[in-house]
This record gives C-alpha cells, structure tokens and sequence, in this order.
C-alpha cells in the first residue's frame, strides 16, 4: 500500500525539480494525446516547444510573438502572486486588464491628435489607475462587509467585459470609422504608439515593465517587510496580526496592486500590439495569468520562466494547429495538462511517498 | 499481581532523523492504572499512536490478552477495546453533547436512547453532563467529560487518557480522579500519560518512563519522589526556581474595567476587569482554559483594541494602539498557541524572529530586512534558550513542540520587555525546560520588569507569581498575594465548581 507521509520540512530538491517534471510529464501525456488524435508526436512537440523560436520558416514571425504574449502575461500573474502569498484570490484582473486598457486609452484619445511625448505616461498613469480602481471595488466590499473577493472580482470580468462592448461600439468609437465599431488605432499615431523597441524582437515597454515587475516583487519578497508581511499573512492570518501586521491594509495593498499592473498591462496592449480598443481585444491572459502564477510557484523569477513558456504553447499550439490539423481544444487540454502535473508533482515538496509494510494479521 | 492485559515488546517507530521509539517494552495489566512518563519529544505519542493502531511500528510486537496485537487503523483499535481521549478535543462547538458523541461511534443509537445511555454512564461514573447541551457552552472540564463518555460508551479495555488534567480545576481534577478509580474498580486499564507528578503518585499503580524513545525505567509511584522520577525522565537533575526579594517599583500596566465583546460570537467577552501591575511584580492569572484567558491577552497585546482609556502602559493610554505600537515602548507579549499564532508554521526561526522583533530589535531599517541581523538575533535565542534544532533555518513546523516553545518565549525575553503577558508559558513543555523557562521570567521580573502569567498550571503560578487572580466567564477576581492561599480557596476563585449542580439536578 503506498501512502503519503508530510515532511518535517519541503524538500528543496523536490521544489526546483517539479516544474521540470511537470513540463517533461506533460511533453508524454500530451504526445499520447496528439497520436491518438493522428498527428505524429514528435513531430507536435517540435512544433510546439521548438519550431516557434528555431524553424527557419516560421521563426521569423513567431520569435518576436514570445515576448510579445509573455510581457502582460508576467505583468499580470506578478500582481497576482502578492495577493496569493497573501491568501488573497483575485481571479478578476481580466477584469482589471479591460478597465485598464479603457481608461488609459481614454484618457489618450480625450487629447488626440496631440503629439505630446507626455501623453503615453499620462495613458499609463490612468492605465494603471483604471485597473487598481477596479480591483479596490472587490477590496473595500472585503474590508467593510467581509465579502468573498473571489466572487466580487470573478463577477466583474463580466461587467467589464460589457463597458468593453459599449466602449466599443459607443463612447471609445473612431469618430472617423464609419461606424465601425472599435477605438482610434494607436499603431497610427506616433509618439503616442507603444511599438517595438527594437525592431524584430516583440519588445515593447510592457516587456520592460514585465521585467521591472519581476525584479520589484523578488526584492519585495527577499527583502521588504511589506514583503514579509504578505507572506507572514498568507502562512498564518492570526500570527500575521499578533506580529502587528494589519489585515485591511494587507487586502487594499495586494488587491490594488495587482489591480493596477493588470490595468498597465491592459495599456500596454491596447496601445501597442492590439492597437486599439475593439469589442473582444482581450485575449484572455487575465485568467492565463493565474496558471503563470502557480506555475511559477508564485515565485517572481518562476514566473518570468513560466510566462515564457505559457507564450511558447500558445504560439506553439497555434502553429500546430495550422501546420498539423490538431484541433484548438487539444492545445488548451496540453496547457491544462501542464498545471494539472506541476500541481500534482508540488505534492511530493511537501510529502513523501512511503511504501507501508504489510500489516502483520 | 494481575493478568496481563497489554504486552509491549521492543517496539521500534523511527522517523527520518529521529528515533521515536527505540526497543520499548512494558506490560500493563488488568485493572491498572499505569502511568507513561517523559518529556516532550520523549517518544511518548508514538507510543501511543502505535497502541491505538493510528502508526505501524517498524519492529517489535505487542500481544493483546495473549493473543498478537497489531491494529492496522484505530477502528481496529476500537474493536479490540482502546479507547482514547486525546489531549485536544475533537468536537463541534455548534452540535449538542449527544449528536457530538453520536459522531464518534461505529453504530449510533437512538438519539433518545442514546441521551439515556449518556445519563446512565454520566451518572454511574460520577460524571455530571447534560446530553441536550450545546458544546459550545461547555467548559473545557464538561467538554472532556463528553469524550470520556464517548470512550466509555465502547466499553473499552484499556483507556488511554493524554494529559487530561492540563485543563481541569482542583475540583475537577478530584471528579476525573474518582471516576479513574471506579473504572479500574470495574477491570478496565488506563494507560495515563502526565507530566504532573505528583498527580501520578496519587493516582498510578505503575509508572514506565520514556527518555528519547527508550524505557528507562518503570517504578511504583507511591513509593518513588517526584524528584527522583522527574530526574529519571530528564537523565539529570535541574534546577527548581531560587526564591527572591520582590521589590516593586512604579506601575507598569494599569488595566481599568476593561471589557470587550466575544470576537464573532464564540469564545468569551471580558467583563469589566481593572487590576495594576508594578515593576519587578509577578501577577499569576489562573482559571479554566475558556474563561477569557486568549482574549485578555489579545487586549492587552493589542491584537484586538478597546475603549480609550481601559489599558495604560507606562502611564499612556495604549488602548488604541496595535500590536506593533504597543511593543516598541517595551509591552511584549507571547500568546499559548505556538504554531499558527505566536509562529508561523512554514517560516524559518530566523523570519519568526522578525515577526515579533524586527522593529524592536532593529532587524528592520528604512522597510528592508537585515537578514544576517535577524539570523543572529534567531542565534542568540537558540543559543540562550537552549532551543535544540540544526539552525535558524529550520521552519517551525519542523521543531518538537517544547522547543518552539523556548523559541518563542526567548524571542520575547532576549528583548528585554518592560512588561512580558504570557499565556501558558510552559504548556507541554518538559520539566526540566519547563524550570528554565520558569527562571528565565524570574531573573527578567528581578531585573525589574513587570510580568503577566496566565496558566493553568496553579503549581506553576504558585511557585512564580507574587499575586495570585482568576479568571472566570470573562471577569477576573481581585488580585490576592499568593503567601497564604491555599488549593480550596484558589479553587474557589475559579469558580470551577459550578458545572456540577446542573448535573446533579438532571433526572
């Protein structure tokens, strides 16, 4: 009979090596998948993990799509992580993202066709205001009437989602669209466009700030006691507040910052790659971000990792795809797979497998 | 003298690091009532746990009425006739006596048979309980008595009691005890596990004691001292806290009728308590654990605050202040709960450190974390309190409960407070870091700080508090010097005596 049996402590060893095995168990389980559905496995993994950055004929387009899909998506899930090493779940910075990218191209298109070098800053400013507006209505209803925040925030996707549609179609429209519902487009608009950086790479300023996130939440965590705060909170609630450590702040602080990094991500996408504001410009990485986070178990430089490799199976399953046949919902089953191994590998950090003896009758 | 009921021979239980038990071997017999004696980490829950079929030991056997004995799970256990009351009580403050002993049973009767069978077995071990009562309205003497009756509802053979007096008043100390004899009277065992000595003298025909996971020796109470079986556990003498000359200074804390609701419902408001503390003063605070002891040390920890003006601290009004504010000035505080509240379980010692010394201590500058500064500090701590772990690496989880303990009243201690609250400061603790500790707050009272014990230990209290004041349903008594009190009179205080008319009352 095998039995799981807790460790006195997590095994480091177990902790660096799961993601690893995840990603390796996944690559099997996912080649089973792609044989039965008839494609040739090797090869749908070659398309997947490596044909994006290397093949000569498709890498040119694809390599700069990498960081372009990783930048909010390592934005999104290091706002994320502060709330989760909390014990605070939003699952709303789709949400956050949508609100965001409306309020900061708002405010940019309020002053159009100014060519003012201070109109991107002011667009992230209220980019950012935007999501941690969003993200502090889950906050207060928390802090004053004791509300679920997965809830509130889950629930405002939604109604997001439909000031996205009337953003669209009403208040955010191109006067000059012929009635085509959908924003002004920023890739026409100079100073104001958040375009590559250099040319050929997908870098754009919401990969930089992806990378400033990442470095600001390691130091926070390794080094603030704000920081420690979080994870004293996330790890025991009543010790947190013995320590002095106060729950609301904690609440308004981890669900505004997540708020407002969900909102420039939003800003960054809608003023560079997506260009303008259209009914369904969100992509969904609000909820893909919350697998980068665990992915990258919650852990600033495991998120970098792990949003480059979400970026890569999506890239990847979309190549496969169009080269292969291989339906859309098999590529979503794969992404699936490769939390569902991480989540169940991550077991063995905090317990061990023992073989227990036979039971003397 | 009788048949033997349960044999152990030379069980063996290891887990990584450690030996929990290593060749252990005793009988109890019959109708004994057989004491197991040790240390905290001794090995004694192991033991235990292998009895009552929830661990498999790794070699060795045990026979049961001669015949081999190896229970795979506790139902095995059950049947075979062990029944245990644990030290922490598994019930449901929302259900009534009978549906929370109704839970615990294979077959459960009628709910009205099975109210009548808890009357019967109540009344015929002088065990007052009302079956229709909430548990939430129960002391923690009531509620044990609901898992005794559990137990003896099985019928069982052999009933394993862990620490059961921790919680219990004079009075119910005496109810438990009778209720002991009778059982053994009647042929059931008890295997009986204490720290308290002198309660095992009193009440144990055999005594096996355990020191890192080995029998060291099994003796007749009644005919051994305290002493030389507190030696035996710890493998060396100790040392008993030396008397002193208490000189008091300036008040230190003043408490004026404080009073605060129960925190969502459950657990108890305090009532109107009012009481000073002076420099290089002891005040022991006794009582049933639930009568307001973790919410007057949350009040004055400043976890939870309350009306302006009820608590000053140095002569300024505190009452408003957090935990954080409080400490700085000097009010530090450590909570009975190790793990989860005066610890976070999956931090290291050193990140514990700083959750209650980082601004006092100044391990925290500008909002950064001095890490190499708070290693050392989680050093000096492990060093001066003799905390036995590889290192301030170490999550807490990972440390034996007596350790943590030292770590966490150290951490406090080692930041010299002016005033120190603390709630069961020894609680699980083994006697000879139990003196340790005990010490430790009579050098820092000496040194001229003021210090706030709250226990259930009235030996305890006895031996270190200069006042002695009791807690009962949230209001506290007038605080008396300890010099002249005795065991009826300190009973009274507590209050604890009035759990048994109801039951007496009861059809």
């Amino acid at each position: 009979m095998l039995r799981l049996e807790k460790r006195p402590e997590p095994s480091r060893a177990w902790v660096a090596l799961s993601p690893l095995l995840a990603v390796a168990l996944t690559m099997i389980v996912g080649g089973a998948l792609f044989s039965m559905l008839g494609a040739n496995p090797f090869e749908a993994i070659r398309t997947i993990f490596w044909d994006p950055i290397f093949s000569p004929q498709f890498s040119g387009f694809t390599r700069p799509q990498l960081l372009v899909k990783a930048g909010p998506l390592i934005l999104i899930a290091i706002g994320l992580s502060i709330g989760f090493r909390a014990g605070i779940w939003n699952i709303g910075a789709e949400g956050q993202y949508i609100m965001g990218a409306i309020c900061g191209a708002g405010a940019g298109l309020a002053l159009y066709p100014s060519e003012s070098p201070l109109i991107f800053p002011l667009m992230l400013l209220f980019g950012a205001l935007g999501g941690w507006a969003w993200a502090m209505i889950p906050a207060l209803l928390k802090t004053k009437l004791g509300t679920n925040e997965i809830l509130v925030s889950l629930m405002l996707v939604y109604v997001a989602e439909t000031i996205l549609a009337s953003a669209a179609s009403g208040f955010l429209r191109n006067p000059d669209g012929m009635g085509f519902p959908g924003s002004r487009n920023f890739k026409e608009w100079g100073n104001v466009h958040n375009g590559e950086l250099i040319a050929n790479t997908g870098l754009h300023w919401g990969v930089v700030a992806a990378f400033i996130a990442v470095i600001g939440a390691y130091v926070l965590f390794s080094r603030h006691i704000q920081g420690f705060n979080i994870r004293l909170t996330g790890d025991a609630p009543r010790a947190a507040r013995f320590s002095g450590v106060n729950p609301t702040r904690i609440v308004l602080f981890c669900l505004g910052m997540s708020g407002a990094l969900a909102g420039m991500a939003g800003l960054f996408e809608v003023a560079g790659p997506a260009g303008q504001i259209t009914i369904d410009f969100n992509a969904g990485y609000g909820f893909t971000a919350i697998i980068v986070a665990f992915l990258g178990r919650l852990n600033p430089i495991g998120i970098l990792l792990a949003g480059l490799l979400m970026a890569l199976t999506y890239i990847g399953g979309e190549l496969a795809q169009l080269m292969l046949g291989v339906p859309g919902a098999a590529i979503q089953l794969f992404q699936g797979m490769l939390l569902f191994f991480l989540l169940a590998t991550d077991v063995f950090s905090n317990y061990r497998l023992r073989l227990a003896k036979k039971e003397v009758a | 003298m009788q048949d033997t009921l349960l044999s152990i021979n030379g069980l063996t239980k290891a887990y990584p690091g450690v030996i929990a038990n290593d060749n252990v071997s005793f009988d109890i017999g019959k109708g004994e009532i057989h004491a197991l004696l040790g240390e905290n980490g001794a090995g004694k829950s192991t033991l235990v746990k292998m009895i009552y079929g929830l661990v498999s030991p790794d070699k060795g056997a045990m026979t049961w009425n001669g015949a081999a004995f190896a229970p795979p799970k506790p139902s095995a256990a059950r049947q075979a006739g062990v029944a245990m009351v644990f030290q922490h009580f598994s019930l449901f403050d929302a259900l009534s006596v009978a549906e929370n002993v109704a839970l615990g049973m294979e077959n459960p009767p009628k709910p009205r048979d099975l109210a009548a069978r808890i009357r019967q077995v109540s009344e015929q071990y002088g065990l007052p309980l009302d079956p229709s009562r909430d548990v939430a309205s129960l002391s923690a003497g009531e509620r044990q008595r609901v898992e005794i009756i559990r137990c003896l509802l099985q019928d069982p053979r052999l009933l394993i009691m862990d620490e059961p007096t921790s919680v219990l008043t004079p009075q119910e100390v005496d109810i438990l005890f009778e209720t002991l004899r009778k059982l053994k009277s009647e042929g059931t065992s008890i295997l009986y596990i204490s720290h308290k000595l002198e309660e095992i003298r009193a009440l144990c025909d055999h005594a096996t004691i355990l020191r890192h996971g080995k029998n060291v020796g099994t003796c007749t109470p009644a005919e051994t001292s305290a002493r030389q079986m507190a030696e035996m556990m710890v493998g060396s003498s100790f040392a008993t806290p030396e008397a002193r000359d208490v000189q008091l200074g300036d008040t230190v804390l003043k408490v004026t009728n404080l009073s605060l609701p129960a925190l969502d419902g459950i657990g108890t408001p305090l009532r109107d308590i009012s009481f000073e503390l002076r420099q290089g003063e002891v005040l022991g605070i006794g009582g049933v654990a639930g009568n307001g002891q973790d919410e007057l040390l949350m009040a004055l920890s400043g976890e939870r605050l309350s009306q302006p003006g009820s608590v000053a601290f140095q002569g300024r009004d505190v009452s408003q202040d957090g935990p954080g504010a409080r400490r700085l000035p000097g009010l530090l505080s450590a909570p009975e709960e190790r793990l989860g509240h005066a610890a976070a379980p999956d931090m290291s010692l050193t990140e514990n450190g700083v959750l209650t010394a980082g601004h006092r201590a100044g391990l925290v500058s500008n909002g950064f974390i001095d890490w190499g500064k708070a290693r050392s500090f989680a050093e000096d701590v492990i060093a001066k309190f003799d905390v036995r772990t590889p290192g301030p690496q170490v999550a807490a989880r990972a440390l034996s409960g007596g350790n943590l303990q030292k770590y966490v009243v150290g951490r406090e201690i080692v930041q010299k407070p002016d005033l120190l609250v603390i709630n069961q400061p020894t609680w699980g603790v083994d006697a000879a870091a139990a003196a340790a500790i005990r010490q430790a707050l009579l050098d820092l009272a000496h040194g001229g700080a003021a210090i706030l014990v709250i226990s259930q230990d009235l030996d305890e209290l006895m031996e270190i508090s200069d006042r002695f004041a009791a807690l009962n349903e949230g209001r506290l008594s007038e605080p008396r010097a300890v010099q002249g009190l005795d065991m009826e009179q300190i009973g009274l205080m507590m209050g604890g005596a009035h759990d048994m008319e109801v039951a007496h009352a009861a059809p």
